[in-house]
């Protein structure tokens, strides 16, 4: 049962993301990158974090889909034409993202096999994060650096934000 | 698979649940017509039914014989989406709400069930995600309908949403702290008890400052008068379901009806003390949980209308520069509480 509710979502996961790159109106891909966010939050389930899945859903499937969605429904994007890419964006550019990707694609491989298979398999000494009370505990006392660091992050791109949006008087 | 009376009590649950959240919506839109009527010395519907009870009914059996309309315009697929989108994010939200003691159904079962379909650890934050899902049906009608109105109406929708959002997640982070727990189950049982033998221990009289921040902003994700700008009439013919015809305009107003039901379940499991109350018979209990639902939604019902709607500016400057600062306060306040108290 548990094995075939992941492959049910890591299906929906892959095949929304792929979806999400292929389609012409924006607007799609914003509500399959909401479907794939959904399938992430099963998976996150699965594992035993039932509080990261939730947030999952509140942070990226709620406020920040939202707020794409805002930026499309405002601009009101046209639809991509066919036939725009390449020329769009220019043939040298093309072969710069061929070569990005498939250096990509070598990294994870190569990464995959040091790593090797085995290093997915159960844990048995591996603790479940399902409890709210562990993860407070943690992001307030070991990693509460990296925490700090990352609300200054945003609030120097919220301010950022307010400058560049700010109308000259 | 061999019978499992658990699995079958379980399934019958959800099955009840379910169909009293459609029946609670319909006694919800008898309920609206009816005390508006009185407010404004009519006598509301009181023909199909006694006292018009079947109304409600009479206008689904109508709207199912309407003819379904969609703009030419319109995105097919999305268009057909979004009030599915918006119902289900409805019925969902309340599948994590308890409203009974446990039950064994008169010794039918050999281990009790709960009165609720599910009971997670994190249920507070289930409903404040569904509830942030549902604001997609909304913008999903108003972009796919290719209409400037339902566009507007449901940009603002969402604006008011977004904006209230936050007061409603941060009242609800203050129960969060005083009950040490996200279970809606526990949070209820941890306000049995009264203080002096009289006063119940609902978190309402701990909380005041965070039920008054939560009911305010229920009514605006709710998207109900003072502050129905979604479908504000006079400017927006009717907001995001302009387009809408038949059983998929129902299903909105079926969404809005249900997420009103929910608000004020979830109103009463944090702050009213969910089933607990007293002389009732411990199997009775979930009268007590329907009475104080019943009160929040006639409370709402009775505030449409008698308040005037908002202007839109109005609405958000009350959002962002009060609402916000007095839930953020009273956030602050109750962690110092919590921090004294130990």
């Amino acid at each position: 049962m548990e094995v075939f509710a992941f492959y049910a979502f890591a299906l929906i996961a892959v095949v929304a993301s792929v979806l999400v790159v292929g389609q012409r109106n924006p607007m799609y891909s914003v509500m399959l990158l909401i479907t794939s966010f959904g399938a992430l939050a099963g998976l996150y389930v699965l594992l035993d974090a039932p509080f990261t899945a939730v947030t999952q859903i509140i942070i990226y499937a709620g406020a920040i889909m939202v707020l794409f969605l805002f930026v499309v429904m405002l601009l009101n994007v046209p639809r991509e034409e066919p036939a725009g890419l390449a020329a769009a964006i220019g043939p040298r550019s093309l072969k710069v993202g061929a070569v990005l990707s498939v250096l990509l694609g070598v990294e994870i491989v190569w990464a995959l096999s040091r790593v090797g298979l085995a290093w997915f398999a159960q844990d048995p000494a591996a603790t479940s994060v399902s409890s709210v009370a562990l993860i407070g505990t943690a992001l307030f006392t070991r990693h509460v650096f990296a925490f700090e660091a990352t609300s200054i992050l945003i609030l120097v791109a919220m301010i950022g934000a307010v400058v560049v949006a700010r109308k000259e008087r | 698979m061999s019978f499992n009376p658990q699995i079958a009590a379980h399934l019958g649950l959800i099955f009840v649940i379910f169909n009293m959240l459609v029946l609670s919506a319909a006694f919800m839109v008898w309920m609206e017509r009816k005390v508006c009527a009185y407010i404004q010395d009519r006598k509301g519907p009181n023909r199909v039914g006694f006292e018009g009870l079947l109304q409600p009914f009479a206008d689904v059996i109508k709207l199912m014989f309407k003819e379904q309309l969609r703009p030419k315009a319109a995105d097919a697929l999305l268009f057909a989406i979004a009030p599915v989108v918006s119902a289900c994010a409805a019925f969902a939200a309340f599948s994590v709400i308890p409203f009974g003691t446990d039950t064994t159904l008169f010794g039918l079962l050999d281990e009790p069930i709960p009165l609720q379909v599910t009971d997670v650890n994190v249920a507070v934050l289930v409903i404040f995600a569904i509830a942030s899902m549902g604001v997609y049906g909304i913008v999903l009608a108003g972009w796919s309908s290719n209409s400037k109105y339902s566009l507007l109406g449901a940009l603002r929708s969402a604006a008011q949403m977004i904006s209230y959002e936050l007061s409603y997640g941060l009242a609800l982070a203050a129960v969060i702290m005083l009950a040490g727990s996200l279970s809606l189950r526990e949070i209820v049982l941890n306000q049995s008890g009264a203080w002096w033998g009289f006063i119940p221990k609902w978190y309402v009289f701990l909380q005041p400052v965070g039920f008054f921040v939560y009911m305010v902003a229920g009514v605006a994700e709710t998207n109900r008068a003072p502050f129905d700008f979604p479908e504000a009439e006079q400017e927006l013919v009717a907001g995001y379901h302009t387009e809408y015809s038949s059983m998929s305009f129902a299903l909105f107003f079926l969404a809005e009806y249900v997420n009103m039901v929910t608000v004020a379940a979830v109103a009463t499991s944090l702050y009213l003390g969910g089933w607990l109350g007293p002389i009732l018979p411990d199997w009775l209990a979930w009268v007590w949980f329907l009475l104080k639902v019943f009160l929040i939604l006639f409370f709402y019902v009775w505030m449409r209308w008698t308040l005037p709607r908002y202007r839109y500016d109005q609405l958000m400057e009350f959002g962002w520069k009060w609402l916000l600062p007095i839930a953020v306060l009273n956030l602050l306040g109750t962690a110092a509480l919590v921090l004294w108290m130990e």
